[in-house]
Parts: structure tokens; C-alpha cells; sequence
């Protein structure tokens, strides 16, 4: 009889003490069959750092350099959100110049991406952390795409071309990839948000948007560095002269864009709205400055700011706290202090 | 000699058992979203937060009514090593409740992260970052977490063996 199987739960009825640990049982298992399936920050985080960490630093984009300076609003977004940030005005913020990768030693040509990450901490209450890449959307929509890209990258050019294959919504990132050619300056990449947001306005009202730091040249013909540190040489040769702008762009999306998808770029004519400009004009080395603390988290927003339900959005934020999880263990064990020795 | 009371008082089992179900979701939405990439993870997470600041505060009205109100006696055959067992269990637990939303709230504050309130209010974060602060607040946080959830199951436990095994009133002052 097939009831003879259930005899030890028909027990359990008669016992209730017993069903007080069943239940807190089947809880558990319940807890670990809901993150079973899915990629976890531990398995991404493990991904990104490799067979051998480098202990103290960033999972990804571990190699990077501190720089402060001001954001003046022209006050232009100011009808689209109640952020403080875009009300006429300046807000001086810190932030990170980095290269993608796992190694804080890298080579700074060789990296496929640069970012550009800012920390407005404007009061004890409003606090805003961006985090922005030179690709324009990402290939991917969802973390476990993102985590099987990862790992066909790792696996060498054959494995990412049949990737992509597969991928057909990489057709945006890979037409980006085709006319992008790296620079050789910090200063004169392209920064995206790649994700959108919300800006919510004074009524309630919201906008999805995204947005992008464009490089304002300056005059002036700067040197070309080379070696492993080439970029970040570049951008302290160039903040001894002059300090570094960029123009903040907003994309306002449509109805019919999908702002949670986060590999489909929106039509060319959307409206583009300049909401003032950034100006970079300190560095320190990372270990030194105040961004290597940060954990550039991209869901750190003001009032006036909110994310959208974009699922690689989402995922940043918990496998970016994995990661500093790690290093700030890692820095409370004393990761550094051979380093401060010297 | 006789002026205890054989049941706690309304409020208190209302709070214990309130509180035992917050704890309960709060410790399995701690443990659940720390390593999941899933959409509700944020979510969860502000959820947790918010929740987090309100279980602080009523531990401290609890805490507050624990020490004006006449409790009920452990019963007078229970051996020694019980009774003690049992009191410092409870203190612990209170410990751990209220080690729990500080740590949290501390190593948010070291992060530079703000707390949003229940789109309430913000609680305020510090404006410089200290990752070592976090790394202590984020290890003992994680590690109070552990020695609750411990704690809970020796509560719980005892509680049955109460009810069940030396079947006395210990359990139903509580209900």
C-alpha cells in the first residue's frame, strides 16, 4: 500500500513535538530549493575573482584610481525629479576611475571596459552611488545569462562567439562593440549607466531614463602613456594641467521602451537633456583615497531617484555587497598592512 | 510568598508572540537574500531594514515591560542548573535582539548607506566610509544572527520538553 510509505508522517501527526521540527525542516529546505536553481552572489563573485583572489580588493574592476571633484546643475532636469542634485547648483562628490578585471595589477590598455563611478554623499541622509561602464547596454538580460557570458569569456573566443550566437538579444552590445575603439585616456571615453532608472518629479510623476557622461575635450594635445599604468598616468598628466569634464546626458525613454531590459538601446530620437556639468580635478592612488571604502553600489539612491525592475539592476546590487563583503573582511584581517609598512 | 502570577501578561504574550514571528521572517529573509541575485532581493532587503529598526523599538517597550511587571515563577522542582540554564538563555535572547538591529544599523551607518524607513524617513549614514567598521558590524551581525537562531531552537526546545515531557505550566504561562 502506498500509505505504508507515509507511516512515519502519520507519526509525526500523533507527535507533535516531533512536527515542530518537520516543519521548521521543510522551511529550511524550502529556503534552499528557492536559490537552488538560480545563480547565487557567492557563485558570481566566485566567477569574477578567479582560482586566485586578491585579497582586499575588488571582486571586479579591481584596479582602478581615487578622484574627487563637482557636478554644476544647470538646473534643466530639475522639472523631472526632486533629487537635490539637479536643482541649480554644485554637489561635489568622490569617486573611481577603473578597467575591468579581476587584478589590481593589470595592464590598463588591455581591458575591454572602463568605468566611471561617483559617490554623491550630499547629507547624512542622501546618498547617491553610480557606477557607469563604456558599453552602452549590456549583452545580456538576466543575471544568469550574465553569469554563462562571464564564463564563455573565460573559456576563450570560440566559446563567446557561439555564446553570442545563441544570445540573439547581444545584437545591440555587439553593434556597439563593432564601432567602438578604445581610447588612450579615461578622459575621453564615453561613460554609460547602462541601467535605467526612475526620476520622480515633484507630483509623484515618473520618468524611466538612463543616462551618459560625454567627454568635453579640451584644447590642449596631451601625451599618449604607455606600460601598465598608462591610463592612470594619462589622467594624472592631465589633471596637473587642467581638470577633466564631461557633459551628464539624460535619455528620456518612451512609453513603448522596455526600461527593464537592459541590452535593448532606445531609438536615436529620443530626447537627450544636458542636466549640467561634471568636473573632475583630484586624484589620489586607490589604496590611498577614499573610493577604495566605497562599495559603488548602484542601488545607493537619493530621494527623486528609484530603480526600475530590471533584473541585471537588481543583481549588481547583492553580488556587489558579496564582493565587498570579502574584501572588508579581508581589510579587517589586515590585508594592507604590509602594504602601509612600506 | 504566593504573589506570582501563574500566566505573563497579556502585553507581554502578545509581544512575545508577535515577536517571535517578526524574528523568525526577519532571520529567514537575512538568510535567504544574502546570496540571492533575484529582483526581490532589493526588495526584501529595504523590507528587512525597515523591519529591523521596528523590532529595536519593540524590544525596548518589551524590555520595559518585563522589568515593571510581576513575571511567573519557574517551577519550584525544576533543578538548579535548569533554572539557571533557563535565565541565562533569556537574557541572551534579549541580548541577541537588541545586538541584532545595532549591528545592522551600524554597519549600514560605516558603509555610508542610509536607511530608508518604510519610504518613510532616512536614517542617517555616516558621509565617510569606513570598511573596516563595516567588516566588524557585518561579521557580528552575520555571527549574532547564528547564535540566535541557536538560541531560538534551545528556546524552543526547552519549551516542548516543558509542555511534553515534565508536562508543567511553563509553556502555557505563555499562551
Amino acid at each position: 500500500m502506498i500509505f505504508s510509505r507515509f507511516k512515519p508522517f502519520v507519526y509525526l501527526f500523533r507527535q507533535p513535538r516531533h512536527s515542530v521540527g518537520l516543519l521548521s525542516f521543510i522551511l529550511l529546505m524550502a529556503l534552499f530549493n528557492s536559490t537552488a536553481q538560480a545563480v547565487t552572489a557567492r557563485q558570481f563573485v566566485d566567477l569574477q575573482q578567479g582560482d586566485s583572489a586578491f585579497k582586499g580588493y575588488r571582486r571586479a574592476h579591481a584596479k582602478g584610481i581615487c578622484i574627487q571633484g563637482a557636478f554644476h546643475s544647470n538646473g534643466n532636469l530639475a522639472e523631472y525629479t526632486f533629487a537635490r542634485v539637479f536643482s541649480k547648483g554644485t554637489s561635489e562628490f568622490n569617486g573611481r576611475f577603473s578597467i575591468a578585471g579581476n587584478n589590481p595589477y593589470a595592464p590598463d590598455l588591455k581591458a575591454p571596459v572602463r568605468s566611471l563611478a561617483l559617490n554623491f554623499a550630499m547629507s547624512s541622509t542622501q546618498v547617491w552611488r553610480i557606477a557607469m561602464n563604456t558599453p552602452p547596454v549590456m549583452a545580456v538580460t538576466n543575471p544568469t545569462d550574465f553569469y554563462q557570458q562571464l564564463q564563455a569569456i573565460k573559456q576563450g573566443p570560440q566559446a563567446i562567439k557561439s555564446f553570442f550566437k545563441q544570445h540573439p538579444e547581444s545584437q545591440d552590445f555587439l553593434n556597439w562593440k563593432s564601432g567602438y575603439t578604445a581610447t588612450n585616456s579615461f578622459a575621453e571615453e564615453t561613460y554609460h549607466s547602462i541601467n535605467a532608472f526612475y526620476l520622480i518629479d515633484q507630483q509623484g510623476q515618473r520618468q524611466a531614463v538612463r543616462w551618459y557622461f560625454k567627454p568635453v575635450s579640451g584644447d590642449t594635445k596631451h601625451q599618449a602613456f604607455e606600460g601598465d599604468n598608462a591610463l592612470q598616468q594619462e589622467l594624472i598628466s592631465r589633471l596637473s594641467a587642467a581638470p577633466v569634464r564631461f557633459d551628464w546626458v539624460f535619455i528620456l525613454a518612451q512609453p513603448k521602451d522596455d526600461e527593464n531590459n537592459p541590452a535593448k538601446r532606445w531609438p536615436a530620437e529620443r530626447k537627450h537633456i544636458v542636466a549640467g556639468q561634471v568636473e573632475i580635478n583630484q586624484w589620489q592612488e586607490q589604496l590611498k583615497g577614499a573610493c577604495h571604502s566605497i562599495n559603488f553600489d548602484p542601488l545607493v539612491l537619493p530621494p527623486g531617484i528609484e530603480p526600475t525592475q530590471d533584473p541585471i539592476l537588481r543583481a549588481r546590487s547583492a553580488a556587489y555587497a558579496e564582493s565587498y563583503h570579502r574584501r572588508a573582511k579581508e581589510a579587517l584581517k589586515g590585508a594592507f598592512e604590509e602594504a602601509d609598512n612600506e | 510568598m504566593n504573589n506570582h502570577p501563574l500566566k505573563f501578561s497579556l502585553s507581554m504574550r502578545i509581544m512575545h508572540w508577535a515577536m517571535a514571528l517578526l524574528i523568525v521572517a526577519m532571520l529567514a529573509a537575512g538568510l535567504s537574500m544574502v546570496g540571492s541575485l533575484d529582483p526581490w532581493q532589493f526588495t526584501l532587503l529595504n523590507l528587512h531594514k525597515s523591519f529591523g529598526i521596528f523590532v529595536f523599538i519593540l524590544v525596548l517597550i518589551r524590555l520595559a515591560l518585563r522589568l515593571k511587571s510581576r513575571l511567573p515563577e519557574l517551577p519550584k522542582a525544576l533543578p538548579s542548573w535548569q533554572k539557571l540554564a533557563a535565565r541565562s538563555t533569556h537574557s541572551l535572547l534579549y541580548l541577541m535582539m537588541l545586538l541584532m538591529p545595532l549591528s545592522g544599523y551600524l554597519m549600514q551607518y560605516f558603509a555610508g548607506r542610509p536607511i530608508n524607513v518604510f519610504d518613510w524617513f532616512y536614517l542617517p549614514a555616516s558621509i565617510e566610509v569606513d570598511i573596516q567598521a563595516f567588516a566588524f558590524f557585518r561579521e557580528l551581525h552575520g555571527y549574532s544572527a547564528l547564535a540566535l537562531i541557536l538560541l531560538i531552537i534551545i528556546h524552543v526546545a526547552a519549551a516542548l520538553h516543558h509542555h511534553f515531557i515534565r508536562k508543567d505550566s511553563v509553556l502555557r504561562s505563555m499562551m
